[in-house]
């Protein structure tokens, strides 16, 4: 159905049809909130607007090379992936509110949960969720749902966006969220076993962490499991490409952000939350979920199913006020899995612990540069002690063409000096070279 | 219809009392206006409920439908079957659809509920 605005005359008949004017039609607001006048400047030619609108994209900087990590990844997106997904009816098609007509909609989103399931061994997938963050509340929500009980344990090796994110949104209910402090760049087990009883609801951990070190969470996923808690682990799908699972370590629900996997950074979105979870919880779970099933004639069909879970239907009993998915994002990310396969994920992993471990070598040589938690694994981000000012290296490396890292004191106290710089598949030998050089030229 | 023997609740409920303990279910009003179940969230064993508290979930293709409790007391047997077969409470909602079975604590709790005389007058007013 096209979108045409109404002309005067149309507007002038239909007015005429109801007998009343424009301003009798919006007599139901009261006079003191009505505009007095709408002091709108001319309207500009197609050409002024593109000049105007390419004036202000150009302050933004694009062309920096990217080390820049944090929860975002710059990886290669191939073509085939904008092209598949700029189909008119993936790309302009928005939730189907009769989704049962919209088989090739929900047959996408049952293929990406069923991606997601394998990527993560999981048992059972929701058609997504806003982002990581929102994703990762949602899943401590659940769990919190599922266990009845009102305590979250949280390690600050965490991404710490997403920790913001959580407080914002529990700030006003009544739950005991513990945090627990990062110990030698991994979750502190320490403080987690000794916090983790039955009032526990979860513990909630991130693989890779947020410094980049690479854990195991199998004995916390024990010990929480013993007490009647539940494992929530936030993970980096690239890394799965090698890395063990969350669903082998024995997590329950598992989140993430799915932006890595053919989707552009973009200055903060849209990106793509992703959820997975036993299936014995699945009654418990935010968002949509697709189904298949036969049709009356035994032909395979898809629809949403478990919908009684929301909030249309449920309303304050609902698992969550989420009643859309990103769609596009999900499409995206299935598409780009699609064409790397098993073996191109794997790969694209390898080369980014490679490159990570190349740039690593090169630029702890640096005299003044020096690892900040020693022997520590990592995947493709690392951190490293500057012998002055993180933020300040950061600002001249930018009028150097890079974007140099993430300095750590925006979120970590006591971490001034430290950087956590990011390699991708998509950096270069060259490009390594290059940042260490600069990197070297500024202290 | 609902059935002699029973006590009711304003809610469709019923309570098979004996010596003591209430078989509880929901009445063939309520499964009719259900339709066909799909899921059924039991209590745990071992938990205690007022009156009125919320004791169970039941799941139809179109609506989630709370259950109360009918009396105050604590759940000592749950229908297991219901877990595989959430339609028995469709086919037999008096019998073999039974949902759980509870030690009754407070027999004041039971004063309010209805007879079948008087249920069947509250349906009919429907």
């Amino acid at each position: 159905m096209p979108f045409i605005a109404n002309t005067p005359q149309q507007q002038k008949q239909m007015l005429a049809e109801i007998g009343l004017t424009m301003d009798e039609l919006f007599g139901d607001i009261p006079a003191e909130l009505r505009a007095k006048a709408f002091d709108l400047p001319l309207g500009l030619s197609e050409q002024e607007v593109r000049n105007r609108l390419t004036e202000l994209a150009e302050k933004n900087a694009t062309n920096l090379t990217c080390f820049l990590g944090g929860g975002f990844y710059d990886h290669f997106i191939p073509a085939a992936v904008h092209s598949i997904i700029s189909r008119s009816e993936f790309y302009t098609a928005y939730t189907p509110y009769q989704p049962e007509l919209s088989q090739g909609t929900l047959q996408v989103i049952y293929e990406y949960q069923s991606m997601i399931c394998r990527l993560t061994e999981m048992e059972v997938s929701n058609a997504s969720l806003y982002d990581g963050g929102t994703a990762l509340y949602e899943a401590m929500m659940m769990a919190l749902r599922i266990t009845n009980r009102n305590k979250v344990i949280i390690d600050d090796s965490v991404n710490p966006i997403y920790r913001v994110m959580i407080r914002s949104y529990t700030q006003n209910l009544r739950i005991e969220l513990e945090q627990t402090h990062c110990k030698d760049g991994l979750a502190n087990r320490e403080q987690i076993l000794e916090k983790i009883d039955d009032k526990t609801a979860a513990v909630i951990l991130q693989n890779p962490n947020f410094f980049g070190c690479i854990d195991d969470f199998s004995d916390i996923a024990d010990a929480t499991h013993e007490k009647g808690g539940l494992l929530i682990i936030s993970c980096y799908p690239i890394s799965l490409g090698i890395l063990k699972t969350p669903g082998v370590m024995g997590a329950d629900i598992i989140t993430g952000e799915g932006q890595s996997l053919g989707i552009p950074m973009s200055f903060g979105g849209p990106y793509l939350g992703f959820m997975a979870s036993r299936k014995q919880y699945v009654r418990k779970m935010p968002g949509r979920i697709v189904g298949e099933t036969t049709d009356r004639s035994g032909q395979q069909a898809y629809v949403l199913t478990l919908q009684t879970r929301e909030q249309h239907i449920r309303r304050d009993k609902a698992t969550s006020n989420i009643c859309s998915n990103e769609a596009l994002c999900a499409l995206t990310a299935l598409v780009y899995l699609a064409l790397l396969g098993q073996e191109g994920l794997k790969e694209t992993a390898q080369l980014c612990a490679d490159k990570a471990s190349y740039a690593y070598k090169r630029l702890t040589k640096i005299t003044g540069v020096a690892p900040h938690f020693k022997g520590k694994w990592f995947f493709n981000e690392f951190v490293l002690d500057l012998p002055c000012e993180a933020a300040d290296v950061i600002a001249k490396l930018i009028e150097k063409g890079f974007a140099a890292g993430f300095p750590l004191s925006r979120y970590y106290d006591d971490m001034e000096n430290s950087i956590l710089i990011c390699v991708t598949e998509k950096r270069t030998k060259q490009e390594i070279g290059m940042l260490t050089e600069a990197l070297e030229s500024v202290l | 219809m609902a059935v002699e023997g029973l006590l009711y609740t304003k809610d469709h409920e019923w309570a098979r009392i004996d010596a003591g303990i209430a078989t509880i279910g929901i009445t063939d009003y309520a499964q009719q206006m259900l339709g066909e179940l799909v899921f059924v969230e039991l209590p745990a064993i071992g938990k205690e409920f007022a009156g009125y508290d919320e004791l169970a979930v039941v799941e139809s293709t179109k609506a989630t439908s709370d259950i109360y409790s009918p009396v105050a007391g604590k759940v000592i047997e749950v229908n297991c079957k219901l877990e595989s077969q959430p339609e028995l409470i469709n086919q037999d909602c008096y019998n073999a659809g039974w949902i759980c079975k509870m030690q009754i604590t407070d027999m004041k709790s039971i004063e309010n509920l209805m007879d079948l005389k008087q249920y069947e007058e509250y349906v009919g007013g429907l």
